[in-house]
C-alpha cells in the first residue's frame, strides 16, 4: 500500500471547512428549535394540558420509534406532495434539501430533548412550585424563573450529550444529497482516491469535537452535584 | 385649623374586620375528609398558634388559607377577600399573604438576594432598586444581611428558615402563616428561628402557625387551636389550654408532646 499522504487534506481544506460550517449550523438550528418545541411538548405533558398532553405523548412515541433516515425520507418526499396538495393545486411544492434538514432534524431533535426535559421537570419537588404560588408568581413566571432553570441545570449534561449524537448524525444528510463534512470528504475521496487519509482526517475532526463537547459534559455533571451537596 | 392634629387611623370596616374567617370548611381527599366543618376566625393582629396530633389536619386548614389547597365546602375569607375558583382574589390574597414551610422551599439556584427580590419584582412589579433595598431590609431583619450573595445550599437550616421568613416579608404581607417551621431543624438552630417570629409577632402581625413548640405558644399565642381529625376541638388562650385542656384528647396530646 502506498505512503499516506495529506496533502489531498489539506490542498482541499476550504471545501471541507464548508462541509463542516453545514454540520455546525444544522446542528446548531436543531438544537435551538429543537429545544423550544421539545421545551413547549414536556410542559404540555407535565402540565398535562387536554389534549395536547395526548397529541405530545403520541407525537413523542412516534419519532422516537423511527429511524432518523426515514423521517428525512420522508419529509424530502412527502412534504412536497402536502404543501403542493394545500397550496400548489396538487402539483408538489419541492422545499430542497437544505430546509428538510433543517425541519427534519428539529423535529426529530425536539422528541429526544423533550423526553430529557421532562425527568427534569419530575425531579423538582412540589415545595418549589408551592413555594412559587404562596408568592403569588403566575404559572407562567413560575416557570420561567423558578422551575425552568433549575431543569436547565440538572438537564444540561445530558441535553448537551443528545446534542453530541445530533452533531453525528447530521451526516446523515447525504441522502439529501446535501454536502456535510462526511459528504464533502467522501466526494473528494472518491475524486482523488484517497479514502484512507480523508476519512481519517474526517474523524479526527469529529474526535476532538466530540471530545471537547464531552470535557464540558463532564464539567456540567461536577456542577451539578456540587448545587446539589451544597 | 390645627395642622398638628394626628391623622386619624383607618377605623371603619376594614380595621374591624377579621384578618381570616372560616365558616364551616370542609375538605376531601378523595373520600377521606381532612377538614370537618372548621370554623374559626383570627383577628388582625393576632397570632394563632394551630397545634393537634399527625394528620390532623393542620397542614390542610393552613394551606386552605392562600389556596395551595382548595376547599370542598364553607366559606373562606382572607383579607375581606373570598378564596373562590376567582383568579384574582387568589391573586390578591397571595400578595397579602405570606408564608413558611417546614422544608425552606428557597430557590436554589437563585442567591439568597434574588430569592428575596423575585416575587417583589415579578408579581407585584415594583422596581429592581426598591425591591434590592427592601430584601436587604429584611435580611437585616433577620440578621443575615451578610449571605445575600451566597445561595441557599450554603447557609444553614436555621439561616434558610430565616431567609425564607424574609423573603416572605419582602411581599410586605398582612398576614403570614408558617407550618412547623422548625420542625426540620438541628435542635440547636430552634431558638434562632422562634425568635424572629417572636419579634414578628411582637410588631404586630397576623400570624397563623402551626407549631409544636408549646414554650413558643406559650410566650407568644394570642390564642391556641387544637385541631384532631380534621375538626377543631378547642381554642382558648395558652395559659387556660395548657394548664386545664377541657377536651380528653387534647390533654392525651399535651401529655405526648410535653413527654
Ligand atoms: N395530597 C393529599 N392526598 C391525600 N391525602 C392527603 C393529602 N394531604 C394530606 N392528606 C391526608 O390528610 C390528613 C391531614 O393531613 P395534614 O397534612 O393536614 O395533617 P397535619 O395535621 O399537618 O399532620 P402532620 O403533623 O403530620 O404534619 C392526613 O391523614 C393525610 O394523610
Ligand atoms: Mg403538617
Amino acid at each position: 500500500m502506498s505512503q499516506l499522504d495529506f496533502s489531498v487534506v489539506f490542498d482541499n481544506l476550504p471545501y471541507l471547512w464548508q462541509g463542516l460550517r453545514f454540520s455546525l449550523l444544522l446542528t446548531a438550528v436543531a438544537f435551538a428549535a429543537g429545544m423550544v418545541l421539545g421545551t413547549g411538548l414536556a410542559l404540555l405533558q407535565h402540565l398535562e394540558v387536554p389534549v395536547g398532553a395526548q397529541l405530545a405523548r403520541g407525537y413523542v412515541a412516534l419519532i422516537r420509534s423511527i429511524p432518523l433516515i426515514l423521517v428525512l425520507f420522508w419529509f424530502f418526499f412527502l412534504v412536497p406532495l402536502m404543501l403542493g396538495a394545500l397550496m400548489n393545486g396538487g402539483r408538489p411544492m419541492p422545499i430542497g434539501g437544505v430546509w428538510t434538514a433543517f425541519i427534519t432534524f428539529s423535529l426529530f431533535e425536539a422528541a429526544y430533548y423533550s423526553e430529557i426535559i421532562r425527568v427534569g421537570l419530575r425531579s423538582v419537588s412540589k415545595g418549589q412550585y408551592e413555594a412559587a404560588q404562596a408568592l403569588s408568581l403566575s404559572t407562567y413566571k413560575t416557570y420561567r424563573f423558578v422551575i425552568l432553570p433549575q431543569v436547565v441545570r440538572v438537564t444540561s449534561p445530558i441535553i448537551l450529550n443528545q446534542t453530541i449524537i445530533l452533531f453525528q448524525d447530521t451526516s446523515l444528510v447525504y441522502v439529501l444529497s446535501l454536502t456535510d463534512l462526511v459528504g464533502a470528504a467522501s466526494k473528494l475521496a472518491q475524486l482523488n482516491g484517497r479514502l484512507v487519509e480523508m476519512y481519517l482526517a474526517v474523524a479526527a475532526v469529529y474526535l476532538v469535537i466530540c471530545c471537547t463537547a464531552s470535557q464540558l459534559v463532564a464539567y456540567l455533571r461536577r456542577r451539578t452535584q456540587l448545587n446539589q451537596n451544597r | 385649623m390645627n395642622m398638628h392634629l394626628p391623622t386619624p387611623r383607618l377605623a371603619g370596616p376594614a380595621q374591624a374586620e377579621p384578618a381570616i374567617v372560616l365558616e364551616g370548611v370542609t375538605k376531601f381527599y378523595g373520600g377521606f375528609r381532612a377538614l370537618n366543618h372548621v370554623d374559626l376566625e383570627v383577628a388582625r393582629g393576632e397570632t394563632v398558634i394551630i397545634c393537634g396530633p399527625s394528620g390532623s389536619g393542620k397542614s390542610t386548614l393552613i394551606r386552605c388559607l392562600n389556596r395551595i389547597e382548595t376547599h370542598d365546602r364553607g366559606r373562606i375569607v382572607v383579607n375581606g377577600h373570598e378564596l373562590t375558583d376567582a383568579l384574582k382574589d387568589i391573586a390578591a390574597v397571595r400578595r397579602e399573604v405570606g408564608m413558611v414551610f417546614q422544608s425552606f422551599n428557597l430557590f436554589p439556584h437563585l442567591t439568597i438576594l434574588e430569592n428575596c427580590m423575585l416575587a417583589p419584582v415579578q408579581a407585584r412589579g415594583i422596581s429592581r432598586r426598591e425591591a434590592r433595598e427592601t430584601a436587604m431590609h429584611f435580611l437585616s431583619k433577620v440578621r443575615i444581611p451578610d449571605q445575600a450573595g451566597k445561595y441557599p445550599g450554603q447557609l444553614s437550616g436555621g439561616q434558610q428558615q430565616r431567609v425564607a421568613i424574609a423573603r416572605a416579608l419582602c411581599m410586605r404581607p398582612q398576614v403570614m402563616l408558617f407550618d412547623e417551621p422548625t420542625s426540620a431543624l438541628d435542635p440547636e438552630m430552634v431558638k434562632e428561628v422562634l425568635d424572629t417570629m417572636v419579634g414578628l409577632a411582637g410588631e404586630g402581625m397576623t400570624m397563623v402557625c402551626v407549631t409544636h413548640e408549646m414554650g413558643f405558644a406559650r410566650e407568644v399565642a394570642d390564642r391556641v387551636v387544637f385541631m384532631d381529625k380534621g375538626a377543631v376541638v378547642e381554642q382558648d388562650t395558652p395559659e387556660r389550654f395548657f394548664s386545664a385542656p377541657a377536651s380528653e384528647r387534647a390533654r392525651e396530646f399535651l401529655r405526648q408532646v410535653i413527654h
